[in-house]
């Protein structure tokens, strides 16, 4: 092993690229000191990753202008990541060959769990765990936008979070904070529309002026919808929507008689989309749960579990996801 | 129901089997067992199509399966089991399937009403929950009758859900809501200012399966995973278990397995309800 970055120099103050830089150093270095259990899994998506000849090694990309990180040495970082212009010519849809553009889901939903139990299980701690989901959760924009789905919602932050230590939600927050600025022109330069769902009131008023612009810069974007859920809570948003329908009878607008799904569904906060029913979720870490997300508009949607932490899913479990929705029969309760 | 004939070597047989699965849910009590669960009935005309019978003959499987699940449920200690029984977005199906659905509905509520229907023997009591005028008049009635008469039984409850989908359940409690909060209004006196905004709770009381507890598992069978308009808003916090076999093959590993990943996860979920 040539050249070992100094993790144990004097300590600098560390910010955002640094550490991730750290992270991506600190984990050939921990696994060849450490053999643990965990080993071959640090690696194991990189064994999965076909890459074309010609092609570059896929490389870390955390900072605003996807730059790669580079050791001292000048040796790109191979992790799991998807540089992107490895799939060629901007604007066209190019598909892996297992997946067919006509079965392709418009509106996928993610809860990306798993986090804290990665960081746990390498003994790190758990902003480690959080950047590295960020990490994943930057690949699976640029899939989304690589592979041509429309809308792509995710689960950062649920109401029942809260409840976890202050100074864990505080770190969120500041990640929240920092992914917003740095990323911000990333997601313009993408054609990425981010919206927001959920209680935005109760975040720190830093997050939430950060969300309102990023919201109003890209609201002319076209390529990707993303859709954040930010203390969300499917049942809160249906009780809104059923509270400005009930504050429309009050004030005689609507007869309670009139009520109908559709008139609900108008009030929810992601009638912010075309398509705000998902017909994919996806949630990682093998719970077998909703935990309180999108409750309306998964009326009909194809749940998707898989045991592997939000971290470490990547391009073949997105893969592998995908391909099961696939297959999947969707009747919607009528005839085969 | 016993068959008068059946040999006393089958009756021994049989009461062993029936033996050593109460010792397996005695094991089992020692973990938490779930208060209700909830079936997603899928898969009959699937198994029809497997053994080559006719449709009607796979949902009489599912019936049978059903009958046995409850009773292992009575057997287990779970207090309340919900079936999704027929959706309303079933209607869209071939006429004669539906008429099929609905006369095999009609003979087996009737035949809850007899005294020595599985129903009596282990004290099974009966909601229908859903939208019943979209029933037709013979079906509606015999639910009716059959929600009275076992009203009084308290082993288990069985709620079948028939024309229900959750979005509809939802738009009904809104709709209820409203009007409960204008003829409150109405009859208080227009008073300005004394309006309370619409909350959980009243979204919650007007719901058809307000009669019971949110279900700690919802099992959807035939392998697949997705919840097709059923009980969205109660399974927020719900196991979910979806294994490969149809309805009418499900049996009891199926559902021990089902209780065994509830326990597992059950502290978790006492700890976030906790919080809560």
């Amino acid at each position: 092993m040539k050249n070992i970055p100094p993790i144990l120099e004097t300590p600098k103050p560390l910010h955002f690229p640094d550490l991730a830089a750290m992270a991506a150093f600190s984990l050939p270095l921990h696994s060849s000191f450490t053999p643990s259990p965990f080993k071959p899994q640090l690696f194991r998506h990189l064994q999965r990753l076909k890459l074309a000849p010609h092609a570059r090694p896929p490389v870390l990309s955390c900072g605003s202008n996807a730059a790669a990180v580079t050791g001292p040495t000048g040796n790109e970082v191979v992790v799991n990541g998807i540089p992107p212009d490895y799939y060629a010519d901007g604007g066209s849809v190019q598909l892996p060959p297992s997946l067919q553009r006509e079965l392709m889901p418009n509106h996928v939903a993610v809860i990306m769990d798993g986090n804290r139990r990665w960081a746990g299980s390498r003994n790190f701690p758990i902003v480690f765990g959080y950047e590295a989901g960020f990490r994943a959760f930057k690949r699976l924009i640029e899939l989304a936008c690589n592979w041509g789905i429309g809308t792509l919602t995710v689960f950062a932050f649920s109401s029942e979070n809260w409840c976890r230590p202050k100074a864990e939600t505080d770190l969120l927050m500041g990640l929240f904070e920092r992914i917003l600025r740095f990323e911000l022109e990333h997601f313009m330069r993408e054609n990425i529309r981010i919206s927001l769902i959920g209680d935005a009131t109760k975040l720190p008023k830093q997050l939430q002026s950060l969300l309102v612009d990023a919201v109003e810069a890209t609201q002319n974007n076209s390529r990707l919808h993303l859709i954040v859920a930010a203390n969300y809570s499917g049942r809160s948003d249906v009780v809104q929507a059923c509270r400005k329908i009930a504050f429309k009878v009050k004030d005689g607008l609507i007869d309670p008689n009139d009520i109908n799904e559709y008139l609900v569904e108008r009030e929810l906060e992601t009638s912010c989309t075309d398509f705000p029913h998902p017909d994919l979720l996806i949630r990682t870490s093998g719970e077998l749960r909703m935990s309180n997300f999108l409750l309306w508009q998964l009326a009909y949607t194809e749940l998707y579990f898989t045991n592997a932490l939000w971290p470490d899913f990547g391009e073949s479990e997105f893969l592998e996801a995908l391909c099961s929705f696939q297959q999947r029969q969707r009747r919607y309760g009528g005839n085969l | 129901m016993e068959n008068k004939t059946d040999t006393l070597a089958v009756r021994l047989f049989g009461s062993s089997i029936s033996y050593m699965r109460k010792s397996l849910f005695r094991i089992l009590s020692v973990g938490p067992i779930p208060n209700h669960i909830a079936f997603i009935l899928d898969g009959n005309r699937r198994y029809a199509k497997k053994r080559n019978l006719n449709e009607g003959m796979g949902y009489r499987a599912g019936f049978l399966s059903l009958m046995t699940l409850c009773k292992y449920c009575c057997e287990l200690g779970v207090k309340y089991v919900t079936i999704y029984a027929f959706s309303i977005d079933n209607f869209k199906r071939k006429p004669h399937e539906v008429d099929a659905v609905m006369d095999l509905m009609l003979e087996k509520i009737q035949g809850m009403l007899k005294e020595e229907s599985i129903v009596s023997q282990y004290g099974v009591r009966v909601y229908f929950i859903g939208n019943l005028e979209l029933l037709n008049e013979h079906v509606r009635q015999a639910a009716v009758k059959a929600m009275e008469a076992t009203s009084n039984n308290d082993k288990i409850v069985l709620l079948i859900c028939v024309a229900y989908t959750s979005t509809d359940e939802i738009v009904h409690a809104a709709r209820e809501s409203c009007e409960a909060k204008r003829a409150r209004v109405r009859s208080s006196g227009a008073r300005e200012g004394n309006e309370e905004e619409l909350k959980v709770v009243d979204i919650e009381r007007h719901m058809y399966m307000g009669v019971a507890p949110d279900p700690d598992i919802l099992v959807r069978t035939s392998g697949e995973t997705r919840l097709s308009n059923f009980l969205l808003w109660q399974t927020s916090n719900c196991v979910l278990y979806s294994p490969r076999a149809l309805w009418p093959e499900i049996g009891l590993r199926h559902l021990v397995w089902a209780v065994l990943n509830y326990q597992r996860v059950f502290p978790l979920l006492e700890r976030r309800r906790k919080q809560m």
